[in-house]
């Protein structure tokens, strides 16, 4: 069977899912691309004005480059904690459990899926303020005074985006981990390798490939991510993705807010196309 | 939705008394329509008691959307025209919603209770344009302060209180760019409607910023901080802290600092294109009925309506009557002016700088 024939053959399996993807991504994509170019949301019977001056505007913005360096720094941090927390996590679901522990540990990774993000977020909100369940909790637990009031700061920021993609991380790396043949590993004990030397020179190296997909699917999300730093933020949660839902609902600027979305866009797929040789590197 | 007479109609119309069918049967509106208006989410229009009564009373059912911002409100008519019947416009941007085409005139003919609204607002230039009147002066009010009682011995009477040291981390804003200014402007004793020292209203601001708990953007946001002991003070609306009170039991007192507070006009117009126009006037009748006024404010918590029959028949002691009615309260008021799209763009980008260098 050649190649074109099975192409062929296999397009009545692909179409469903490309006609979807084609008009879910593509056309309210082609949409937003339209308004970014437009002086203001075209009205019926009103000739549209083409521009670039929302382009201009984010080039000319100091507050724009400003909230987009924020946003990618929380992208950075969220996705390093997630990997330092989630890849030690799939390791040992993959490695040292089995049958139905390991089913009831995944649930529980699994199980923040299962709620509504605001619901989450707000929950959060509850947990971490002041007189709230975390401050009565240790107050109570600890000998000492306690006092924790970190909802309305960035760290409360960070925690709640954490919480709500550190499943990417776990599952990514988890499929990863638990791919890889367990000969190699046995023969690198058997070889003279520590512990510790396996996990460095043979698990890590072939888990590489699904621990980078699990920190894009973490990274490009958080960077664009308001509901959460709206919620949880206070004053410190003014972020790039906040700045765009503002154009939509409050200012009605949807023009420099699709302008400023794909600005985002060119910058996560620029630091995926930097990031991607080295990411290539460390999985081959 | 084109409007149909529903199976329900006639016997409804039976239930209803006589003088009430006569009165209908007289008006032409016989027919039970489903209005939609558009309002802010909990403001009046949607007290399920007041629907009720409606649809006993005229047939007519009213289903609510709901905006967040006047801006969202106006693109809401303009990308959906002949969706809706009734819009909730700040008279502030009436003329922009005329120059757009967005409402049709209000013939208040067809509305008992017009004759008993305040004149000076009825006949405002900002809703009457052209010998048309093109909305209704519904109820108005004040953005001033609004404190958490048990955080303060006496009421404070300044502005400054918002930028007191130790109410630092204990204030709130709204995140809403012209609220914001005029705010600052009041501040800084300018006139709202014409700022000339724009660098002193940023100035005074930035350093409000750092007074900040958090913003909010609806009652739901503020209401929740001061439950949880979040913020001793912040900006509010007048009727926003009376229903925080009367509806949800918090300590919360609005306050009209010396520095004066910002007065706004909502009124309620019959938007372009709707079809149901009968109905749409017989709903904002309904709403500047005094009767109904009496038991929102009463029940919930309301501005301060423009139907001065509906203010005098409010319980003499009520805030209402007895404080946003007295002469000294309102010659501290300044009243929203519309503003130019060039003036609201530099406002935008101002608090957008203010917000984005907090860290």
């Amino acid at each position: 069977m050649t190649r074109a024939s099975g192409a062929r053959r296999a397009a009545p399996l692909l179409l469903p899912a490309y006609a979807w993807l084609a008009l879910a991504v593509f056309l309210p994509l082609s949409a937003m691309a339209f308004f970014s170019l437009v002086e203001t949301i075209p009205r019926a019977g009103e000739p549209w004005v083409p521009t670039l001056a929302h382009y201009r505007a984010f080039a000319d913005g100091e507050v724009y480059r400003t909230l987009l360096l924020r946003s990618l720094r929380l992208g950075i941090e969220v996705t390093v904690i997630c990997l330092v927390v989630g890849v030690p996590c799939a390791i040992a679901l993959a490695r040292a459990f089995a049958g139905r522990a390991r089913e009831t540990l995944f649930l529980l990774v699994i199980l923040p899926f299962w709620s509504n993000a605001l619901v989450r977020a707000f929950s959060w909100a509850i947990v971490l303020r002041g007189g709230g369940l975390l401050e009565t909790g240790l107050d109570a637990a600890l000998p000492f005074d306690v006092r924790i009031d970190l909802v309305h700061s960035y760290p409360a920021i960070v925690i709640g985006l954490v919480h709500a993609y550190l499943p990417y991380a776990v599952l990514t790396a988890y499929l990863a981990v638990q791919g890889i043949d367990d000969a190699l590993i046995e023969a690198a004990r058997g070889l003279g390798a520590g512990r510790l030397q396996a996990l460095a020179r043979v698990v890590l190296p072939l888990a590489a490939p699904g621990i980078a997909a699990g920190a894009v699917l973490v990274f490009v999300p958080v960077v664009g991510s308001f509901m959460e730093p709206r919620v949880l933020g206070g004053t410190a949660g003014t972020v790039y993705g906040t700045l765009i839902e503002d154009q939509f609902t409050a200012v009605y600027n949807w023009p420099l807010g699709a302008a400023l979305s794909f600005v985002l866009l060119a910058v996560v797929l620029l630091a995926l196309a930097l990031g991607a040789p080295v990411l290539r590197r460390t999985g081959a | 939705m084109p409007p149909s007479p529903r199976p329900a109609a006639p016997i409804a119309a039976a239930l209803v008394p006589a003088t009430l069918a006569a009165a209908l049967a007289l008006a032409g509106t016989a027919r039970a329509d489903e209005i939609r208006v558009l309002n802010w989410k909990g403001y009046g229009t949607d007290e399920p008691w007041a629907l009720e009564a409606f649809e006993a009373a005229t047939g007519h059912t009213v289903v609510h959307d709901y905006f967040n911002s006047e801006q969202e409100l106006l693109t809401k008519l303009r990308t959906s025209p002949g969706a809706y019947d009734v819009a909730m416009i700040n008279v502030a941007f009436t003329g922009q919603a005329i120059d757009e085409e967005l409402v049709q005139p209000v013939d208040v003919s067809m509305l008992e209770h017009h004759g008993a609204l305040d004149e000076a607002m009825a006949g405002s230039p900002l809703l009457n344009r052209d010998g048309e009147t093109w909305g209704v002066p519904w109820v108005w009010g004040l953005t001033g302060l609004a404190i958490d009682e048990s955080a303060f011995e006496a009421p404070p009477e300044s502005l400054g209180v918002m930028w007191e040291a130790d109410r630092r981390g204990r204030v709130t804003l709204r995140d809403d760019a012209l609220e914001a200014v005029q705010f600052g402007a009041l501040a800084t004793g300018q006139d709202i409607n014409a700022i000339e020292d724009l660098g002193a209203v940023r100035e005074r601001l930035a350093e409000l910023v750092p007074q900040l708990r958090a913003y909010w953007s609806s009652e739901n946001d503020w209401n929740q901080m001061v439950a949880a002991g979040q913020i001793d003070v912040g900006t509010y609306w007048s009727g926003s802290a009376a229903r925080a009170k009367t509806a949800f039991d918090l300590p919360v007192r609005f306050v009209v600092p010396e520095e004066g507070a910002v007065g706004w006009l909502d009124s309620l117009t019959v938007a372009a294109g709707s079809e149901r126009v009968e109905a749409a006037h017989a709903f904002i009748d309904w709403m500047i009925d005094p009767e109904f006024y009496v038991r929102w404010d009463t029940d919930t918590g309301a501005p301060v309506s423009a139907n001065l029959e509906a203010v005098a028949a409010l319980p003499e002691d009520a805030f209402n009557r007895a404080v946003m009615g007295d002469p000294e309260t309102l010659g501290r008021v300044q009243f929203q002016a519309p503003v130019s799209d060039a003036d609201r763009e530099r406002y935008v980008e101002l608090w957008q700088g203010l917000k984005a260098d907090v860290d």
